[in-house]
Order: structure tokens, then C-alpha cells, then sequence
């Protein structure tokens, strides 16, 4: 019975998901091809059902948040790991990249994010993310989908940007060097990727770090709104940037090569709200 | 493999359905003699059978006896209603004496057979985990200490002795149609409980290809630490569906004061630790054996799955 309902709710969604594709539905189901015999890949992705999950977001991305979605034929085919400011105290940030990367690249490319190991202890979320292509962000993992050509989306922020309170939106956090590690280690370029519009979608005057502490949150931020605001989506991607040298490198020379992206970043993100008018549209 | 006819390989826990398996596999080629403390009725006529405790100096005649060429250590006991002291003796001291006979009688082959359990399972984990990641299991299962106990006396027997080839085995779920352990007997309960809102990916391996890696460990010049993967990975509810099982879903807070309970009053055979792998990733990467060995599984994941029904659903 219960079954019964929740499959009947994954095919309306699917077909959600289809509808809001228009024209890229063909491209979209061509992706959901089940990887084996079980419909998963090894990481427990199953693309079909990914179609259906994503539902939510396809909506947000063409009627809640109005995303613009600026160079995304910038992204090479093959590993690649985007770099993007974090914000918004829930991530929907990574949510719309992974969404334009679906209905505005040619082809549709699945974005791998990397969550929070506290993602993996929550029930429901932790099974929506794997079905989904997310993937518990430890360097083995990283490593071993970069090596299988996948596009992974990266917040070195982490949770210091998602839970950035409201001065310092659009001001990037203390980058962590992991990501540069991994992009040496296996070759990989990084396109950076500015968000605009997410950092004003959930003000948050107060970060509630201890009591976080005390139910086993990361962080809690208490936010103005209830919910996220339709604050209007721009997202930039920027030209791929390629480092060389060794993962084994001084912590002083990676942060060197990870100042360049976040610089780059950081430059992006200025433009992008020069250019813009209005936070909501 | 054996140029001296007169040379045998002892297995220890012969008796066990594992040994048995590795037993039929394994007797026609080699002459096997056998140790443990049960019986094996029905073995192979072929087969030498010492009764005895791994523990006991008597267990060292069967060296003195024999000219040994391997030994496939395969006695390790993990029952969660024996006394944590019987249990940690039996597979702590008895693996310290076998090693010590190893060394002393110059058997130039050592395979034991841990598990992939010794890494544990946990939110934390990396999907694929390697063999030199860190073996957790007991952070959160004091029960299953003494079989990462066991696995770290032979890495250090493995360093110890480099004349000695030493091969230690890090095997996924071993499933089968006479396994009785405790990924097999949950998957043959018709109304599991599953944690609601997880469901894990799983690695799973048939009995037969479990033995078959033992036997190819005997081959020469093969030494070192390797995890051994079946045919994949596969979400827990697709194996439950390919059983015809109907999942019971338990909030996982209350279903481990719940399973504590039960398994008190002898109403669950599972302590509530063993929860943890059937709410996190406890998964291996198995590239280093598929490499060095050449390994592939015989069983399809199908198979596999439905072995623990016995051969004939599996056929």
C-alpha cells in the first residue's frame, strides 16, 4: 500500500520533471538509464529516480528562484569540479547548479556534490541524496568519482558559508585546501561558479552554534523568513582553470593555487552584482 | 600447486559451512588435514580430522606430525550470546598459538580470513573503503573486538615473518544456502525490519566464491591484505524485494532499545549494534584482489542474494 502511493508519487513527479524540461525531455530520459540489473551505480545513484527527486527543484529553478544560467558551455565534458560560493543557510545553491547543469548543458550532465557526513546519519535525507547522486564528501570519494570523469560540485566554504550570517553575504569564507589537493592528484580543472541570488535568500542575524552543537547540527542560524525567499538566481560559470604540481604539496603552496580561485570567485561574484538591478528580479 | 605429495594445508574451523564449502573445493587437489573442536560428520575420506581446541598443546602435533605447506586459518568464532571472555580466548588466544606453530614448523603459506565487518559501519565512512583504511568496527561494537583483534595479529605476523606469505582476507557479507550468519539468517526472516528512511548499499558474496578466494590465496608468491568483493553492490530494499520479503520500517530510535530488549529476553538472535549495517555504508574496494588475482566472482548478484534460500531458489 505504502508502496503503492510512493511509487505513484515518483511517477508524478518524473513526469513533472519531464513537463518542466520542455524541450530537453528526450535528452533527460536518455540519462536515466539504470546503471545494472538493480537500477543503481555502485554509489547507490539511480538516475530514474533521480528524475523524480529532482521535481522540487526543477520547479524552484524555472518559477520560485527565475534562474539566468550564464556560460555553462564552459564546463568541459569529462572530471571536472565546480567551485561555488555557499550560502543560504539550506543548500539550494548546489541544488540550481545541478539543475542548469541538467536542462542548459548539451548534454545533460549529472552534478556529484559533495554533502556533510552528518547527512549520511538523518533518515529519509540520507537515502534521497545517494538514490540522487550525492555523495558523503570524504577525499576517497572525491577522488574515485573524479577518476570516473564525473562533474562535482564543491563549496570549500562549507558550512562557514552556508551559515554566514547576514553581513557577510557575498564575502567568501576561509576556503579549505582539499578540493586543490584532489584537483592536482587527479588532474582536474576547476570552473568556478558564482551564485547570485542565494546569499540574500535566507537572512540570518544569529548563529546558535552551541545549541546546534547540543542536537547535533552542524551549525543553526536563525533566519528572518521561514522560508528561503524567491530571491532571482544568477548563476555564472567561469572559465576552466588548470593547476599544476604535486597533491603532496606544502599546505602554503596549495593555499597559494586556492587564493587564484577564490580571487577568481570573488571577482565573478562582484560582477554579477554590479550587473544586477534588483535582488528579486 | 603441491609438488610434494606428502605435504598437506590445515584448515582450521573445518567443520564450520564455510569449511566445508572450502573443504569440496579444496580436497582433491590437496590433502587437507582439519582442526576443530566440533565434529565433521559426512567429510571426505580424504580429509585428516584433528578434534581439538586450537588452544590446547596438543594442537601442535598436528604440525609436528605433518609436513604443513599451508595453513588456511579460518577458526574464528562470532556468536553474540557467548561470554565476551570465552569468545575473545577462543579467537584470540587461539589464533596467538597457530601463528606461533607457523613460525616455529616453517609453513611457508599463512591465509586467515577476517572480514570487511572490521572496518564498520558508520555515517562517516568513504563508499569504497581500501585496505589500509582504519579498522573501526569496535568503536561502536564491542563485540566484534576480538576479530579486529585477530586480523591486526596477522598483519603483525605479516611483518614479522616477510619469509612467510602471509595473506589475510577482508571478505563483504558472505551469503550462502548453509551460511548461518548474521546477514544471512536476517535476509531469511520474512518480515525484516529495515531503519525507516535508510537503506544502504550492500556487498554481498556467495559462499562458494568466499572459499575459492581462500584457495586462490594458496598460490604462490600472493601475500598481503586484500579486501574480496562479490558481484557488486546493491541497495538493501532491492535485496529484500528480490527475496519477496516484506520489510517492517522501525524508526531508528526506538528500534535499538527495542532490539536491546529482544535480544534480552532471547526473542531477537541480533545485538542492537548489528543495526548499524542495515543503516550505513560499510563497503570495500575490492580492486587490489581483482587485479593481483585476476578475481571474478562465479555467483551473479542474483544468486547471491537468493542463495540464502537454499540452491534450489537459487537455480
Amino acid at each position: 500500500m505504502l508502496e503503492r502511493v510512493s511509487e505513484g508519487l515518483k511517477g508524478r513527479l518524473r513526469q513533472l520533471t519531464l513537463d518542466l524540461a520542455g524541450p530537453r525531455r528526450e535528452a533527460l530520459e536518455a540519462l536515466a538509464k539504470p546503471p545494472n540489473e538493480f537500477g543503481v551505480d555502485p554509489f547507490g545513484f539511480d538516475p530514474d529516480y533521480a528524475l523524480s527527486a529532482v521535481a522540487p527543484f526543477v520547479w524552484l529553478y524555472k518559477n520560485y528562484f527565475r534562474v539566468e544560467a550564464h556560460g555553462v558551455e564552459r564546463v568541459p565534458a569529462g572530471r571536472v569540479l565546480l567551485v561555488g560560493n555557499h550560502s543560504g543557510q539550506i543548500p539550494l545553491d548546489g541544488a540550481m547548479v545541478g539543475v542548469a547543469m541538467l536542462l542548459e548543458a548539451d548534454p545533460p550532465r549529472i552534478v556529484r556534490a559533495m554533502t556533510e557526513k552528518w547527512a549520511a546519519s538523518l533518515p529519509y535525507v540520507s537515502t534521497v541524496f545517494a538514490r540522487s547522486g550525492q555523495i558523503v564528501g570524504t577525499p576517497e570519494n572525491c577522488r574515485r568519482l573524479l577518476v570516473n570523469g564525473e562533474a562535482v560540485m564543491v563549496f570549500p566554504e562549507g558550512v562557514r558559508g552556508i551559515a554566514k550570517l547576514w553581513p557577510q553575504r557575498y564575502q567568501l569564507q576561509d576556503f579549505g585546501l582539499g578540493f586543490m589537493r584532489l584537483a592536482l592528484e587527479t588532474d582536474t580543472p576547476v570552473v568556478p561558479v558564482a551564485i547570485i541570488g542565494a546569499e540574500e535568500q535566507a537572512p540570518a542575524l544569529l548563529n546558535l552554534k552551541s545549541v546546534g552543537k547540543l542536537i547535533g547540527f552542524p551549525a543553526l542560524p536563525l533566519t528572518v523568513t521561514p522560508l528561503p525567499l524567491p530571491t532571482k538566481y544568477r548563476l555564472y560559470f567561469g572559465d576552466p582553470l588548470t593547476f599544476t604540481g604535486s597533491a603532496d604539496e606544502e599546505d602554503s603552496e596549495l593555499d597559494r593555487k586556492v587564493r587564484v580561485v577564490k580571487t577568481t570567485l570573488q571577482g565573478m561574484i562582484q560582477q554579477g552584482l554590479e550587473e544586477r538591478e534588483h535582488v528579486f528580479w | 600447486m603441491g609438488s610434494d605429495a606428502r605435504q598437506v594445508v590445515v584448515v582450521t574451523g573445518i567443520a564450520g559451512n564455510l569449511g566445508r564449502t572450502l573443504t569440496k573445493q579444496l580436497h582433491r587437489t590437496q590433502r587437507i588435514v582439519g582442526i576443530d573442536r566440533r565434529p565433521f560428520p559426512g567429510a571426505p575420506k580424504d580429509v585428516e580430522l584433528f578434534q581439538l581446541d586450537l588452544r590446547k598443546k596438543k594442537a601442535e602435533d598436528v604440525f609436528r606430525i605433518h609436513d604443513v605447506r599451508a595453513v588456511i586459518h579460518m577458526g574464528i568464532m562470532h556468536d553474540p550470546r557467548m561470554s565476551a571472555e570465552e569468545h575473545h580466548s577462543f579467537n584470540v588466544v587461539g589464533t596467538t598459538r597457530l601463528l606461533d606453530a607457523v613460525a616455529k614448523y616453517g609453513v611457508k603459506k599463512l591465509v586467515v580470513l577476517s572480514s570487511a565487518n572490521v572496518y564498520g559501519p558508520s555515517p562517516d565512512n568513504s563508499n569504497f573503503l581500501s585496505e589500509d583504511a582504519p579498522l573501526m568496527a569496535a568503536s561502536r561494537f564491542s563485540g566484534v573486538r576480538d576479530l579486529i583483534e585477530v586480523d591486526m595479529l596477522a598483519q603483525g605476523f605479516f611483518w614479522r615473518h616477510p619469509d612467510i606469505e602471509t595473506v589475510i582476507l577482508r571478505p563483504v557479507h558472505i551469503l550462502g544456502p548453509t551460511i548461518r550468519n548474521a546477514p544471512s539468517n536476517y535476509l531469511r526472516l520474512q518480515y525484516p525490519w529495515m531503519l525507516a528512511g535508510f537503506d544502504p548499499m550492500l556487498q554481498l558474496i556467495h559462499q562458494d566464491d568466499a572459499a575459492r578466494a581462500m584457495v586462490d590465496a594458496l598460490r604462490p608468491g600472493l601475500k598481503g591484505v586484500y579486501n574480496v568483493v562479490g558481484p557488486g553492490e546493491v541497495p538493501l530494499s532491492a535485496v529484500l524485494r528480490e527475496l519477496g520479503r516484506t520489510p517492517i520500517p522501525v524508526p531508528h530510535v526506538v528500534a535499538r532499545p527495542l532490539l536491546g530488549a529482544l535480544f534480552r529476553y532471547r526473542l531477537a538472535s541480533f545485538p542492537p549494534p548489528e543495526l548499524d549495517h542495515i543503516q550505513f555504508l560499510c563497503m570495500v574496494d575490492g580492486s587490489r584482489w581483482q587485479q593481483e588475482v585476476g578475481w571474478n566472482p562465479t555467483h551473479s548478484m542474483r544468486d547471491t542474494i537468493r542463495s540464502v534460500d537454499g540452491e534450489r531458489a537459487a537455480a
